[in-house]
């Protein structure tokens, strides 16, 4: 078989975190009953206007500047015409000419190392309502409540040439607009989807092959799976002397198979014009820069810099930096104190398991930066010995008492009483004169039978560096 | 004549619209004279001259991020020839 390069566009809709829809004031609150969170304008009733929010424009423009785009000084609103039950109106309010930014990128790591993925543009439009369909009769039930939340589209380049590089992008921009705070990046639920555009062509040609549009992939593992298996149908298709039909498939990630979605005669004729209900947005300088005076710390840079200010390694920043609020919380962390690998540790650790066991994110997690601190303070002055940590961190997991309180109330905590260990000590090196007989003629290698024989005393408990240097005192006093 | 059958019974179809003969070739004529005057739109020579994607000389009409309340649901359903629980119920598509 001759080598192949597959092709890979993504076309990503991010479900923007406003408050209300992008043309009405109905909220975008999900789970609401059917069709109660919807209005004249959102429902597409005769004679009513759209009047765009001014923070899908803002979020729009976060992204723009977080992906180094061109952020148009001037763009418009178009209608893309097409007829579906969960479209009220008839056409979606998009972009189609003058978007709101074009020519971005995105840094990817790849196994060969970063790779820039271009953006070709990112546009605002609105979503459509949620058609069910029933199971018995031939009847679909709509609900339009989510007919006209905002999207932001974003469109990359057909930059990308394998499954895993198309995860890393995805995975750094629902990041990115995450960080940014504009999308929860929830892709089950379907706050970003992604539908994808591939082709294949032969190893180093110049031409593209002919595409195939894939949609219903609604997880990282989905991406990767559809992708692969629409790579190789191609692949396939090509060697058997066939010819690829440009089409819309579905993932099927049941049967693991992608199917054609729509029949020939329904080919995309969406008759795109500019829509005459609302004026143009004009985006001036004193715009762009009070957004971007607002913009947060961006993942990948975040990343650079924990490994450069902390001394993290490249790993221990990239999980640190996942999100934003793991992020925050490490840094905080490391203010109080200055311990930046075993505040790291600590995290991707005990205090993930704890996350994941609760299935909570780490803004409810009830061990503060201020517990986890002291804890691993306890741990560096001794007075606990890193096992012992990690059963009062689960205490302090399950109570939200600080390890201080543990300790104390449960009696556990290293025994640091020179005095009380001192005199074990003496007892113990009183019932074996032999050895310490042994150990003052030379044998100083006895001295770990001795703190063996202290540490065993004290359950343990005892601070081990203290009961070495105590009981080398005593036998050689 | 500009238009074809054809082309009317395309845009019917993406329309969602049933045609008979009769309404076929109305719509013929009727769509023949828009291209018409589009046609005399066309001839004036714009070298120069800025499309507009407007008429009214207005920019940024946009309103803040705040609820304004929504519709009761009795009303949202109103409309609808069908509904249940809430939903509005149409014929089955699936695509």
């Amino acid at each position: 078989m001759k080598a192949y390069d597959a092709v890979i566009g993504l076309e990503v809709h991010a479900q923007l975190l406003t408050s209300t829809k992008i043309f009405c004031g109905c909220s975008t609150k999900a789970g609401l009953p059917p069709n109660t969170s919807t209005c004249p304008v959102c429902t597409g009733m005769p004679g009513v206007l759209p009047v765009l929010n001014r923070k899908v424009v803002d979020f729009g423009i976060m992204l723009g500047l977080a992906t180094g785009s061109r952020i148009a000084p001037r763009c418009i609103f178009a209608r893309k015409n097409y007829f579906y039950p969960d479209l009220p109106k008839g056409y979606q309010i998009t972009q189609y000419e003058h978007p709101l930014c074009e020519g971005g990128s995105i840094l990817i790591e790849t196994a060969q190392g970063v790779k820039r993925i271009g953006i070709t543009r990112i546009h605002m439009e609105e979503d459509a309502g949620k058609t069910i369909h029933d199971e018995k009769a031939p009847l679909s039930y709509v609900d339009y409540n989510r007919s006209g939340v905002p999207l932001l589209e974003i469109v990359s380049e057909p930059d990308i040439t394998s499954t895993d590089e198309a995860v890393a992008y995805l995975r750094e921009l629902r990041q990115i607009l995450m960080y940014l705070g504009i999308c929860d990046g929830n892709m089950e639920e379907g706050s970003f989807r992604c539908d994808a555009n591939v082709s294949v062509k032969p190893a180093g040609s110049a031409r593209y092959g002919t595409r195939t549009e894939l949609k219903n992939m609604n997880s990282f593992r989905n991406v990767q799976r559809a992708l692969q298996y629409e790579i190789e149908r191609h692949i396939e298709i090509i060697e058997s002397g066939g010819e690829v039909v440009q089409e819309t498939l579905l993932w099927d990630p049941s049967r693991g198979v992608t199917v054609s979605m729509r029949s020939k005669e329904e080919s995309h004729d969406y008759r795109y014009f500019p829509e005459p209900d609302l004026v143009p947005v004009e985006i001036d300088s004193a715009w762009i820069d009070s957004v971007r005076s607002a913009l947060p710390e961006l993942p990948f840079a975040r990343r650079e810099r924990f490994i450069g200010q902390y001394g993290l390694p490249a790993y221990d920043a990239g999980v640190l930096t996942q999100t934003k609020a793991v992020a925050d919380y490490y840094e905080e962390c490391v203010r109080l104190l200055d311990r930046p690998k075993e505040i790291s540790n600590w995290i991707m650790t005990e205090v993930m398991r704890a996350l994941n066991e609760q299935g909570i994110p780490i803004t409810e997690l009830i061990v503060s930066p201020e517990m986890l601190t002291g804890l691993i303070a306890l741990i560096d002055k001794g007075s606990i010995s890193g096992s012992m940590a990690k059963e009062v961190f689960a205490e302090m997991v399950d109570t939200g008492e600080s390890a201080g309180g543990i300790i104390e109330k449960k009696g556990i905590g290293q025994i640091n009483d020179e005095e009380e260990l001192r005199s074990l000590a003496r007892e113990i090196i009183d019932a074996h004169p032999d050895e310490a007989h042994k150990y003052r003629s030379g044998k100083t290698g006895l001295l770990g039978f001795f703190v063996g024989m202290l540490m065993k005393a004290t359950r343990g408990e005892a601070n081990p560096k203290l009961a070495s240097r105590i009981m080398k005192e005593l036998l050689e006093e | 004549m500009k238009i074809t059958d054809d082309e009317v019974l395309h845009v019917a179809a993406l329309a969602r619209i049933r045609l008979d003969d009769d309404e076929i070739l109305s719509l013929r004529n009727d769509l023949d004279k828009i291209l018409g005057y589009m046609d005399i739109l066309s001839s004036v020579d714009t070298t120069g001259v800025n499309p507009t994607h407007h008429p009214l000389p207005l920019v940024n009409a946009m309103r803040d991020d705040r609820e304004q309340g929504c519709q009761e649901l009795a009303d949202v359903l109103r409309n609808a020839p069908q509904h249940d629980n809430g939903y509005i119920v149409v014929p089955k598509v699936i695509g």
